[in-house]
């Protein structure tokens, strides 16, 4: 007992600690972000740049969510864009018609959604893989088609207009506000995203993700446990698809369809799966590769495929892990 | 009512002989890889595009047929070679996400190559509307119909008398079984994709005269396959046909009695219903999960 506190006091001489102790690893890679976003205005020289980084901002939220379904637990989604639209709709329903304050209509549509998510989640969960993924295709369909038929309510395929945003009577105007707005939204995304993945909850997510029976031997709850992170994810999706709607001030049920959906799964996969920051990386590229490709616009639909497959062929786990792992070896 | 009735069987039957082409197209990729082509649409619109651009060149009908199915294989077979074949251990997300980039990547091509514009193929036989217990019916739809009763003969026939039929069987019931009596599976896989694509090009040059075509059909079509794939097992090719024809039956009947705007909803609601209660599809072979 002695001998074996002397030993290990002595051993505890040689490493040298982690510079800092008290800040876990996770939060640096926030801080970093939350620098790049802070430092990221002085190269938004025009509104139309603001613009770029306030879709990036956007979408790198849905992704965020997304990833902790698709990339830590291992069940695809191909109808996210619904919720998306549903979360852009009844934002937009709610303070247009209602008379809902715009900021209490945006939680207001994103508990809903949760409910929907919650509700549908049991059972489309218990598919796997390519069932999985025509359920939820599925259900996104259904959602972007209701949204497009009910002319009345939604205006149809032409959209809707939506009302300005404010935040408890703070009004949101102009870019530069909307991108502090949407920035911090998605700091707050992903600290909330990193402290899931570290707790307990995002363990049983990469457990069940690994082998659903070993997971369950071992005591968790896998049904419930995909069916919490389905009902987050798609939170995620509906709040970033009401700021959208806030901030564009239109919306059109496009934003609801397949293809959508595919977009954001590929900014997804493409960042690199079961990486937060990946997924924001994921959404920055892929938001801004179709803005730079508008000049040769018909060309557009080639280079978005080819970047699919080329990226799946040759770097399936995605871009930032790849490059991480690229970037580990060298530096060792 | 009752001719309307027949009406509406119909055109059912019709559509859904398209769907059970792609779904079997679907089915017979899914068998030789457990892979889901979601660029098995695009095949359907190469098909028709094809034969729209041929007949334009002033080839006669029948020649212009063979050509589009044979420009759809050679995409087919090129998809296999260049992206999914080089993928194969890939997992399922990593798949769909080649697939999906495939399709996209052909739209685009297709937008390029030709342009956005809705086209029309001449029917096979005329357009006179033929009178039939009180409906009318195109005859282009009995083209349908008679060519995919060819195609299901013709298949059964390939898959139960050829070697390389029995092989692409043989595959999907157990690859490594398969590899062990001697039969190339990376032949099997290629194969595969020739097929499916010449196939969905049968169908798109098929409906193209009814429907019209244009670059962007593949997606709906390709999805309604897909769900009638599921809907009857999938990998099951009984199970895609009859998938194919009660998706087609049921959508033209809702069309009808209950609603057209959401008569594509109609499909999905039936699918998430199936795979709710029955997730292997209507004839596929219920499997029990062992813990």
């Amino acid at each position: 007992m002695e001998s074996l506190a002397q030993s290990r006091a002595s051993g505890s001489e040689a490493p040298t600690l982690p510079a800092s102790p008290r800040v876990a690893p996770r939060l640096r890679g926030l801080a970093v972000l939350a620098l790049v976003l802070a430092l990221l205005p002085f190269a938004l020289v025009n509104a139309y740049f603001y613009d770029v980084a306030i879709l990036v901002c956007l979408n790198a939220i849905v992704c965020v969510g997304l990833n902790l379904l698709i990339g830590y637990a291992g069940q695809i989604s191909l109808g996210h864009a619904g919720f998306f639209g549903l979360g852009a709709y009844g934002s937009a329903l709610l303070a247009a018609n209602w008379g809902v304050p715009p900021f209490a209509a945006l939680l207001l549509a994103t508990a809903a959604v949760s409910l929907l998510a919650f509700v549908v989640g049991r059972p489309i969960l218990r598919l796997k893989g390519n069932y999985l993924a025509m359920a939820t295709l599925g259900l996104g369909i259904i959602i972007a088609i209701v949204l497009a038929n009910e002319d009345g309510v939604t205006g149809g395929p032409d959209g809707m207009p939506v009302p300005s945003f404010s935040v408890l009577g703070f009004a949101v105007q102009g870019e530069r506000m909307w991108y502090w707005v949407v920035g911090t939204c998605l700091v707050a995304a992903v600290w909330l995203a990193l402290n899931l993945i570290d707790s307990p909850r995002g363990r049983a997510l990469r457990a069940l993700h690994g082998s659903e029976v070993a997971a369950e031997v071992v005591g968790i709850d896998s049904a419930g446990q995909k069916v919490m992170v389905f009902v987050l994810s798609a939170a995620f999706a509906a709040a970033a698809g009401g700021l959208t709607a806030f901030y564009s001030g239109f919306i059109t049920p496009s934003k609801a369809s397949f293809m959508h959906s595919v977009e954001l799964v590929t900014m997804v996969v493409f960042g690199g799966m079961a990486s937060t920051f990946g997924a924001v990386v994921g959404a920055a590229v892929l938001t801004v590769l179709p803005q730079a490709l508008t000049v040769v616009k018909e060309y557009e639909m080639v280079v978005l495929g080819a970047v699919m497959m080329v990226t799946m062929i040759f770097f399936p786990r995605g871009a930032v892990p790849t490059l991480a792992a690229r970037f580990g070896r060298r530096s060792r | 009512m009752g001719g309307q009735a027949v009406q509406f069987l119909a055109s059912g039957l019709t559509a859904g002989s398209i769907y059970a082409l792609v779904a079997l197209g679907f089915s017979i990729i899914f068998n030789a890889s457990r892979v889901i082509n979601f660029a098995q649409g695009e095949f359907v619109m190469i098909g028709g595009m094809s034969a729209v651009s041929l007949v334009a060149t002033g080839v006669p009908m029948p020649v212009a047929i063979l050509g589009a199915i044979g420009i759809a294989a050679i995409v087919g077979l090129a998809l296999e070679r260049l992206a999914v074949g080089r993928a194969k251990n890939a997992d399922i997300v990593t798949l769909i996400i080649i697939t999906i980039g495939a399709s996209i990547f052909l739209r685009g091509v297709a937008q390029l190559v030709w342009d956005k514009n809705i086209h029309a193929l001449a029917p096979l036989s005329g357009d006179t509307p033929i009178a039939f217990l009180g409906a009318t019916i195109v005859p282009q739809s009995l083209w349908v119909l008679g060519a995919t009763v060819a195609v299901v003969i013709a298949l059964s026939w390939f898959f139960r008398r050829t070697v390389l039929g029995k092989a692409m069987l043989a595959t999907s019931y157990n690859p490594l079984a398969a590899q062990l009596v001697g039969i190339d599976i990376k032949k099997v896989l290629f194969a595969s994709f020739g097929l499916a694509a010449g196939l969905g090009a049968l169908a798109g040059v098929l409906i193209a005269p009814i429907t019209f075509t244009s670059h962007e059909v593949g997606i709906m079509l390709g999805l309604k396959g897909f769900a009638a794939a599921i809907l009857g097992g999938l990998g099951s090719f009984p199970g895609a046909i009859v998938g194919g024809l009660v998706l087609g039956l049921l959508e033209s009947l809702g069309a009808g009695y209950v609603s057209s705007a959401y008569k594509d909803v109609l499909a999905f609601v039936l699918i998430l219903v199936v795979l709710f209660f029955r997730p292997d599809g209507i004839l596929g072979a219920v499997k029990s999960e062992r813990v």
